[in-house]
């Protein structure tokens, strides 16, 4: 187990989203790292050392430092979350690095999501596209008994395989076309396999596909990058079940309307 | 000042119900005239903020995060409790109460608790309508499985995501409110003051963390929702963000801070691998259900390969000190023997600062038991999980394990209607003190943060609001210029000093947890606490003259968010300690050893049954003198009787 290393680090900074950025080279805040430390903790140790040096440090986003959040993201060596599979970047640990090792660090890069500064990007995008429908209208108070609808294991255990999505927005870093039709797919997944969410289902497809678009997400064109990058493993094949639901909804759906007479 | 705790009297099953009625409502027409400010989107907070947006009423809600889904709530693992009985295992209301109490140790509000375990029923339901793929059965019912030692199947769960799954279906709950327009979120701000006008809280100030702007937000009513204080510690299972500074601010503005010291370590987190470490990680508690807890016996083993050291030189702590429970004791047992063997210098792993601090969980006995598939189809995720983190195989080395901070049971004083010593002022979920006592039972976090915010606080904010009707205030106001310039004026202290100073804030902070951690942590004592209050001001001076911070107040500066939230870190570990120390007895998670018995808690019911509320008294931070008067609340027990736990 080799203890400690030594890194080449480019970062891109940035100062805000109107502003040019550029790599610069931290390679020399970059020694002596543990090979034990997780990626974040690495750049921990860098803004330490660049603070004592009165050099501002690196901004990313973090927060619960195991891999649930969704917060932190960044691209380390031209893939999302860096080259551990189904990891996000505060779960990449150092071993994963050999010492001298070149490692290159920027932001998601998606017209979507603007950098708003170095590492930090604005994914207010994935919560608008959340509010345009992906939810099952229930208020506090009105729910029926949980075991009145039985949902059969198997269909529950895939609404949980969709539900896993962290919102991290990897899947739109990996992209060719910055689509983030992982992130809606897994959603309308979730909620359109479960009977609770069978009533919006229609309307929900729509809606959530209709705001991908105007937040600027280009479209599916089956690279499955996304499916790669994801650190929660979440299956293209929600994509095709959304564009199943999508050209039905777009062909069939209007709004119920009650009957009268008979 | 007399602390009146406003719970219903009249036999305990009916007074929620009861409580219910004799509230006031508040006209359907009149709900929109009223705005609440809910600070914090975890599941009391998003579930709170959408369940009074439904209502009618204007919420203003507000996160650190980029995004409300990201609130700590996500993190648990383990389930959810609820008494459901779904098993017909002997569950019900009453037991659930019971456990709750009794696992509290006799240090929480008997009231409180019975309503918290009467509504876990209706968040199953809830949660279930919003979409939650808990998991279930063949038959296509909801699964169950028995959780921290209860011996009833009453947890819910969703893989080792409940936590994940029921944020995201409050999360969506509040996307559909902020889409109606109900909710006005702010992402990406911190509250960093309260406003008290006229003795109610009427708003608070915030720090925009991309501009860097401070301003004020003005409410009817402020419902802090902003989770616990367990990163006092530096190391916790916390996330990185979590902070003190919504309740600690508020305390100080007239709020009363409630057992300050009743902290809980969980016994299987990932030990610190070096002195870079920035947060632990938890693993769920059921590994102790196969795993075998052990140390060797000789010092001169411990740096050795573990497969190499025979049976008899292995010392199963756990299970020749508690023959009957053996792994599985409770959370504080667990931790404080893991602590104990390590003090001893039999621990296991890397050596930071001089102490080996880990143990071994040891799956080879159930592999061979059941077979590595088996073993892999209970906790593949979590060795896998573990895996990643240490570079180790469990599967063929031990796991190495040790205690981790992991929630805080004291709070915010809060009476029966959650609202704290400030009129107008609410809180919900771990922020507040109110009902696991001296120690919280696994899978109910999640539970009261849900039933704080889904079934609670919509009646109960509504009920204030009724009553003191709708009063107009202003930017303008005197009151409300004066702590915005106050909070200005703190924040631009923080970059003058910052600007000379030579010791980073996470320095600061890491001192910090040292002391919290080796004198206010699993084991605490008088002699220790007292060094501890000796010096920990003398490390707040320092803070203030040294501290180095980059950057300036205006647009994202990570460094400025930290410091502000140490600076209150600070003046918070000082309570907990001075806590600690006027807290002469044992009990839950709070082990002061001069009050044990054979390692177990020895509880004072005499002096001791009582919930300890300090009361800051307004003096300059910078001076040595004490600056809390402590306000006590008796507690009595009409239902469950006071007894001594005992797992041997």
């Amino acid at each position: 187990m080799a203890e400690t290393i030594d890194l080449k680090l480019h970062v891109w900074r940035q100062d805000g989203p109107k502003d040019g950025g550029a790599f610069q080279d931290y390679s020399k805040y970059a020694t002596g790292i543990s090979t034990h430390a997780s990626f974040l903790e690495f750049l921990d140790v860098v803004n330490e050392r660049l603070v004592l040096a009165t050099k501002e440090p690196i901004a990313f986003d973090h927060d619960c430092r195991e891999g649930i959040c969704g917060m932190c993201g960044m691209v380390v060596n031209g893939q999302p979350h860096g080259p551990q599979r189904a990891t996000t970047t505060c779960q990449l640990h150092m071993r994963q690095f050999k010492n001298g090792e070149e490692i290159w660090v920027e932001p998601w890069r998606a017209s979507s999501f603007p950098v708003i500064k170095d590492l930090v990007v604005d994914r207010g995008a994935f919560d608008r596209i959340i509010q345009a429908g992906g939810f099952i209208t229930a208020r506090a108070g009105a729910a029926p008994d949980a075991n009145l609808v039985p949902v059969p294991k198997p269909i529950a255990e895939e609404a949980m395989d969709a539900a896993a999505c962290i919102g991290c927005g990897a899947c739109v870093a990996a992209c060719p076309n910055a689509s983030a039709s992982l992130f809606v797919g897994a959603k309308l997944g979730h909620l359109g396999l479960l009977p609770q969410g069978q009533a919006e289902r229609m309307k929900r497809t729509l809606s959530m596909v209709a705001q991908h678009e105007k937040e600027g997400f280009g479209g599916c064109s089956n690279h499955y990058e996304c499916e790669a990058a994801c650190p929660k493993s979440i299956s293209v094949a929600f994509i095709s079940r959304m564009n199943r639901d999508y050209v039905k909804a777009a062909l069939t759906y209007s709004e119920p309307q009650a009957k009268t007479g008979d | 000042m007399e602390l009146r705790s406003n719970a219903p009297t009249g036999p305990i099953e009916k007074r929620w119900d009861q409580h219910r009625f004799d509230m006031k409502l508040v006209n359907p027409s009149n709900k929109r005239k009223f705005t609440v400010i809910m600070v914090g989107t975890g599941l009391a907070g998003a579930g709170g903020a959408s369940a009074m947006a439904d209502l009618g009423y204007h919420v203003k809600a507000f996160c650190y995060q980029d995004s409300p889904r990201r609130a700590h709530s996500i993190a648990a693992q383990g389930g959810i409790n609820a008494a459901k009985n779904y098993q017909g295992d002997g569950d019900s209301v009453y037991r659930l109460f019971y456990d709750t109490v009794k696992g509290g140790d006799f240090r929480s509000r008997e009231s409180n608790v019975y309503r918290l375990a009467q509504v876990s029923v209706n968040i199953i339901d809830q949660s279930v309508a919003l979409g939650v793929p808990f998991a279930r059965e063949y038959g296509g019912l909801l699964a169950n499985r028995s959780f921290g030692g209860a011996q009833v199947s009453r947890t819910f769960y969703a893989r080792g995501q409940t936590g994940q799954q029921l944020l995201l279906g409050a999360y969506s709950s509040l996307s559909r409110t902020i889409a109606s327009g109900g909710v006005t979120m702010h992402n990406r701000c911190e509250m960093v003051d309260l406003i008290v006008v006229d003795g109610r809280a009427r708003g608070i100030v915030t720090r925009d963390l991309v501009t860097g702007k401070i301003e004020s937000h003005l409410a009817d009513a402020v419902v802090l929702a902003t989770g616990g204080y367990g990163n006092v510690f530096y190391l916790s299972t916390n996330a990185k963000g979590c902070n003190t500074s919504a309740i600690w601010r508020a305390h100080r503005r007239g709020a009363l801070f409630a057992n300050p010291c009743f902290t809980q370590i969980h016994p299987t987190c990932i030990p610190q691998a070096g002195d870079y470490q920035s947060k632990l990680t938890l693993m769920s508690e059921s590994l102790r259900n196969d795993g075998r807890v052990w140390v060797p016996r000789k010092k001169e083993d411990c740096t050795k390969d573990p497969s190499s050291i025979p049976e008899k030189d292995r010392y199963y702590y756990l299970e020749e000190k508690y023959p009957a429970f053996g792994n599985l004791v409770p959370r504080d047992i667990a931790s404080r023997q893991a602590k104990i063997v390590c003090d001893e210098g039999l621990g296991v792993g890397p050596e930071v600062m001089d102490v080996r601090r880990g143990v071994y969980l040891d799956f080879a006995d159930a592999i061979k038991r059941d077979g590595e598939s088996v073993i892999a189809e209970k906790y593949g995720n979590l060795f896998e999980m573990y895996e990643r983190i240490t570079g180790e195989s469990p599967y063929k080395y031990p796991m190495r394990i040790y205690p981790a901070t992991h929630y805080t049971m004291g709070g915010l004083w809060v009476d029966y209607n959650l609202m704290s010593t400030i009129d107008g002022m609410f809180v919900a979920g771990e922020a507040n003190f109110s009902d696991h006592g001296a120690n919280r039972l696994g899978a109910s976090a999640l539970m009261q943060g849900l039933a704080d915010g889904y079934f609670v606080l919509p009646y109960v904010v509504g009920n204030y609001l009724a009553n003191v009707g709708k009063s107009k205030i202003d930017e303008s106001h005197a009151g409300v210029k004066q702590v915005v310039d106050e909070v200005t004026a703190r924040y631009q202290k923080l970059i003058d000093i910052g600007q000379k100073g030579k010791e980073t804030v996470d320095s600061f902070h890491k001192k910090l947890g040292h002391y919290i951690w080796d004198f206010c942590g699993m084991a605490r004592n008088a002699a220790g606490l007292k060094k501890a209050l000796a010096e920990l001001p003398e490390l707040r001076e320092q803070f203030y003259k040294n501290v180095k911070i980059t950057g300036s107040g205006e647009g994202l500066n990570q460094e400025l968010e930290r410091a502000g939230r140490v600076a209150d870190f600070l003046e918070l570990g000082e309570l907990m300690c001075r806590d600690a120390l006027e807290r002469d007895e044992s009990a839950g998670c709070h082990f002061r050893e001069e009050h044990q018995q054979n390692g177990e808690c020895v509880r004072d019911d005499e002096h001791y049954a009582h919930v300890a509320a300090w009361k800051w008294n307004g003096k300059d931070i910078t001076s040595r003198e004490a600056n809390h008067e402590l306000v006590k609340e008796p507690l009595t027990y009409e239902y469950v009787k006071m007894s001594q736990r005992s797992y041997k």
